[in-house]
Order: C-alpha cells, then sequence, then structure tokens
C-alpha cells in the first residue's frame, strides 16, 4: 500500500515539481494557495498530465513519461475528495453513492444501504445536494469515494467550506474515516492545526517545490525552511547572521541570541513561535533576556497578544501570545522577554 | 385548402430537430473544452445562423448539387437526389437550426463545474456515460430551450429552403413557403391562416422556452 511520486510540469510562469512518497499513512501536503497542492492532486489523479517523471500507485505504474504509460483517470483508482465535494446534483444522495458501484444490481442496493447508515445519511438518503447541509454532502461525498473502492484517498482542502462548529466534527469523521482506509492518504491544507491533527507525515509545499518533509514533530518543531516556519505558524521571524555555532544575529530585531541547537552556516532567517517567549518579572542573569517596549495589546477570547520590540527603537513588531490569566499581573509599559535557547529556529533559505 | 404544407412543415421541423439535436449536442460538447482553435471553429459553426438564407441555400446547393461532392456521393451510393426534394428541404432545416442547437448546448455546458466531471472520471464512469448521465442531465435546461429554439427555426424556414428544395405544391412546399407563394398568387385568405398558424406556433414555442427557462433558475 504505497504511493510513489516523482513529477513535474511546466508552465509558462510556474513551474512545479514534487516527490513526494506515501504508506500506509497521511501525507499532509502544507502550503499556501496557489502553491500547487491541487495541482499535484490532479496530477496524481491523472486530470492534469505531468511533462515528465513517474506516479506509482500500490506497484502499479499510472504514469512514466519514459515508458509513455499514461492511465486515464477511471483506470487509476483514485479517490479524489473535492474541495467543493463535486457531488452530481441531478442526483439523490442515494443515487450519488449507487451510480458508483460497479457490481450487479442485486448487490448494490445492500452496499449502499450499509454506507448509509454508515455515515448517518438515512434522513436525506432522497434529497438532492443542494438540499442538505455541508457536512451531509461532504459525507456524500465520502461516501461515494469509499464505495469505488479506491486504492489511495487524496483530501483537497476538505474543511475550507465547513462552518466552524461543523469544522471540528467533520475532521474527527474524517479522522476515523482514515484510521479505517488503509493504503496512503494525500490531505492538502493551509492550515496547521488541520494537518498536525490529521496526518502523520507533512511535506512543505512553496511556489511548486517540496521544500522539507517529515513527521509532524519533526517540521513543527525544526521547520528548516522559512517557508515550512510560516506554514506552520510561526509569526515571528528576521533576517539572521551566522555569527559562530552558538550565536546568531537576528538583524531586523537588533539582538544577538545564543543557541542550543548548531547554527548551520547557510542560516538566512530566524524565528520564533509567538508563545514560546517568557515574560521575566524581573532583573536576571538568564540568557536571551531583553527588554522590550511594548506597542500594543491585542485582546483575543483567551488569550492576549503582545505587539513589542527589542529595544524602543526598533519598529518591528514581535507577537507574544500568552494566556491571560498568566498576563494579568503585567501593566508596566516597559518588561523584560526571554527568548528560550531551545526554541529558536534557524532557517535556511 | 391544400393542407400539406403543414404536414410537410412539421415532418420537415421535427425530422431536421432530431438531426440538430444530435449533431448540436456533439458539436457542443467537443468545442467547449478546445483550448486551442476554440474561436475559428466555434465561427464556423455558428456561421449559418448570420449568413443570409440565400447564400446558406447556395452553399448548399454547390455542396449538395448533383455535381456537389456530397451530392454525387448520395446519388451514386444511395440513389438519392438532394435537390428539389424533401431530403433537401429537411438538410436545409438542419443547416440553419444547428447554430442555436449548438450555441445553447455549449452555454449550457460551459456552466457545469468542471470538479464535477472530474471527480465523475476518478470515480471511473466512462466518457460516454458522463455525457449521459452527468453533461445533459446538468445541461438539461438549455438543451431542452436549444431544442425548441431548433424546431422553431426549422419550422420557420425559408430562405435556403426555396434555395435547395424549391416550391412543389405536396412535396417540398412548406408553410412559410405557403405563405410566399399564397400572397405572390394574391391569394390573400390562405396566406392570414397560415400567418396566423405559424405566429401561434411561435409563440407557444417562445412560451413554453420561458417557462423551462424559469423553472430552473428556481433549483
Amino acid at each position: 500500500m504505497s504511493l510513489y511520486v516523482d513529477i513535474e510540469k511546466t508552465f509558462p510562469d510556474f513551474k512545479l515539481s514534487v516527490q513526494l512518497e506515501g504508506g500506509d499513512d497521511v501525507v499532509a501536503l502544507l502550503g499556501s494557495s496557489g502553491c500547487g497542492k491541487s495541482l499535484t492532486l490532479k496530477c496524481i489523479a491523472g486530470i492534469e498530465k505531468p511533462d515528465k517523471g513517474r506516479i506509482i500507485i500500490n506497484d502499479g505504474i499510472v504514469f512514466d513519461s519514459e515508458k509513455g504509460v499514461n492511465l486515464p483517470p477511471q483506470k487509476r483508482c483514485v479517490g479524489y475528495l473535492f474541495q467543493n465535494y463535486a457531488l452530481f446534483p441531478t442526483m439523490t444522495v442515494w443515487n450519488n453513492i449507487a451510480c458508483v458501484i460497479k457490481k450487479p444490481k442485486s448487490q448494490r442496493h445492500s452496499i449502499v444501504e450499509d454506507i448509509i447508515n454508515k455515515f448517518q445519511l438515512e434522513s436525506v438518503k432522497n434529497l438532492y445536494p443542494r438540499q442538505i447541509s455541508g457536512g451531509q454532502q461532504q459525507r456524500t461525498a465520502l461516501a461515494r469515494i469509499l464505495v469505488s473502492e479506491p486504492r489511495i484517498l487524496m483530501l483537497d482542502e476538505p474543511f475550507s467550506a465547513l462552518d466552524t462548529h461543523l469544522k471540528w466534527r467533520m475532521e474527527q469523521e474524517i479522522a476515523s474515516v482514515l484510521a479505517e482506509f488503509d493504503g496512503t492518504t494525500v490531505f492538502v491544507s493551509h492550515n496547521r492545526d488541520e494537518v498536525y491533527r490529521l496526518s502523520d507525515k507533512i511535506a512543505v509545499m512553496n511556489n511548486g517545490r517540496i521544500e522539507t518533509t517529515g513527521t509532524k514533530k519533526d517540521i513543527f518543531d525544526s521547520p528548516k525552511t522559512l517557508a515550512a516556519a510560516l506554514m506552520t505558524g510561526c509569526k515571528n521571524i528576521s533576517k539572521a547572521e551566522k555569527l559562530d555555532d552558538s550565536h546568531v544575529k537576528a538583524i531586523d530585531w537588533g539582538i544577538v541570541l545564543k543557541t542550543e541547537r548548531v547554527v548551520p552556516n547557510n542560516v538566512k532567517h530566524v524565528g520564533v513561535r509567538a508563545h514560546h517567549f517568557r515574560y521575566i518579572p524581573e532583573t536576571s542573569n538568564e540568557d536571551n533576556t531583553f527588554p522590550c517596549h511594548i506597542h500594543k495589546i491585542i485582546e483575543e477570547p483567551f488569550e492576549k497578544t503582545f505587539m513589542f520590540s527589542f529595544g524602543a527603537g526598533a519598529d518591528v513588531n514581535l507577537r507574544f501570545e500568552i494566556s491571560k490569566e498568566v498576563c494579568e499581573k503585567w501593566d508596566s509599559k516597559e518588561l523584560r522577554v526571554c527568548v528560550p535557547a531551545d526554541k529558536i529556529m534557524c532557517l535556511e533559505g | 385548402m391544400d393542407f400539406r404544407p403543414f404536414t410537410i412543415s412539421i415532418h420537415v421541423a421535427i425530422f431536421a430537430t432530431c438531426v440538430t439535436f444530435l449533431l448540436g449536442l456533439a458539436a457542443a460538447n467537443c468545442v467547449y473544452k478546445l483550448k486551442r482553435g476554440k474561436g475559428i471553429i466555434d465561427t464556423i459553426f455558428t456561421l449559418p445562423m448570420i449568413l443570409p438564407p440565400t447564400v446558406a441555400g447556395f452553399f448548399l446547393l454547390l455542396t449538395f448539387g448533383r455535381n456537389g461532392f456530397i451530392g454525387r456521393f448520395l446519388y451514386s451510393v444511395f440513389g438519392i437526389t438532394v435537390v428539389f426534394s424533401w431530403v433537401g428541404a429537411v438538410i436545409a432545416a438542419i443547416f440553419v437550426s444547428f447554430p442555436l442547437m449548438y450555441r445553447t448546448a455549449r452555454g449550457a455546458f460551459e456552466q457545469i463545474d468542471q470538479n464535477v466531471i472530474y471527480a465523475a472520471e476518478t470515480l471511473g464512469f466512462s466518457k460516454l456515460k458522463i455525457f449521459w448521465t452527468i453533461k445533459v442531465p446538468m445541461a438539461k435546461a438549455g438543451i431542452l430551450a436549444g431544442t425548441v429554439l431548433s424546431f422553431a427555426r426549422a419550422l420557420g424556414e425559408f430562405g435556403a429552403t426555396i434555395m435547395i428544395a424549391g416550391n412543389i405544391p405536396g412535396r417540398t412546399q412548406t408553410m412559410a413557403i405557403a405563405v410566399f407563394s399564397a400572397v405572390s398568387a394574391g391569394n390573400r385568405e390562405v396566406a392570414y391562416i397560415w400567418v396566423a398558424i405559424l405566429s401561434m406556433m411561435s409563440f407557444v414555442m417562445i412560451m413554453l422556452m420561458n417557462h423551462w427557462g424559469a423553472s430552473n433558475k428556481r433549483k
């Protein structure tokens, strides 16, 4: 049960170059919109034809430019959940699912009945897609894909069209579907939280290229590149210059940081997550502790965001997020912030 | 009074609409997703709608006449003479009604969410199955409208018909031509009757079309 992708496709103003491997797990493609995530899925599904490369699904070659293999989408057995679900609008929920089954009519009925029960679509089975909720539409689309017995699953931004309260529920439902499914799942999203909750492996995509691949823990703990840091939600990033193996100069912030990890030679940026800063009440000798100037305090439902800079002169705003309970006592304009040495992320490129 | 023009017109229009329906759908389905050459092919397919009917008729005479390249083939293989025959009237009606079917169907296909088609492909639907079970039902309103328009156009065809099929009472004289004949013969009463029948039929067809268009919008 696996997926192997190594493809290239060139457009006048864009180049897609993707290397991707998946076993019996969930691989997330994390990237901002327009970076080529959906295009990658379309190439795997056979909707778009790459210029060169190979795509192998479960040991079967579905595309190989050198051997001249290019199976049509019909023969690739790929379950593709579209962002807008792409249900057939002229068919009822029942027919949307039933029309996909290739088995004889006698078996069809029980298969549809089973999957409709499983996805709690009993009450809407005779309605048309436009008459049911977004969540029900998504369940119908998933049910339709599963009865087609795909070898791999591909989910294209599955939650972007759902309301917040539905999102959470559908995410849990999809998580249980993915747990049952044996085969690679490719999950495309620009939302780091969804990606972290649903996937095992993450490939960060930027400008048509896969920049880094790794387990989700790796990618979130130490994103290697600027794009990976941004996509995993790092809000504080500065241009950087290496001083020695354990010291890096954050140029935009006007400070020198001591790091725990060895600073790579080609470091270009340094990043710190907004909730990794620490508040230091009094003068202390801790490393990386700097006086800072608060410009603005933004209140969120359960936390506060401090916009600050190191030293009054710098006009670059850093973000420090902390729960309200913790920061209730602070009110001075001046405070001291510690940048923990083990939380500093050195970014190449 | 001779009522044969009514039967001839209806027969010609029904037959022509059947052919136009299939040709128009096929052409629309091929053209709407073209990337290159769409403009020129679209222009050629739309041309019969804009051409003066006599010019259209002249083209048809050139192609389907005894010495025309299709006309010669039809005569030598099937023994069919197109000029001054019922077949000629049908061909003229197909020719002028085709752009209406093609354009409305193409417009309706263009409205279809491409992802739905992609989804059908990944779910294993053949091209033919996608066409008949997904595209045609989704474009139903446009296709119906196109069919009615084509039928109306075929029914009212005059210029190209008279060029290629002539005006033979009982064989190629359609209602539209009967109006012309009656007026030139000074037979006003007969003209009134055909004019009334044709106007009423056109009126009803437009009503039907608007009704389908409106019920489609409510969806």
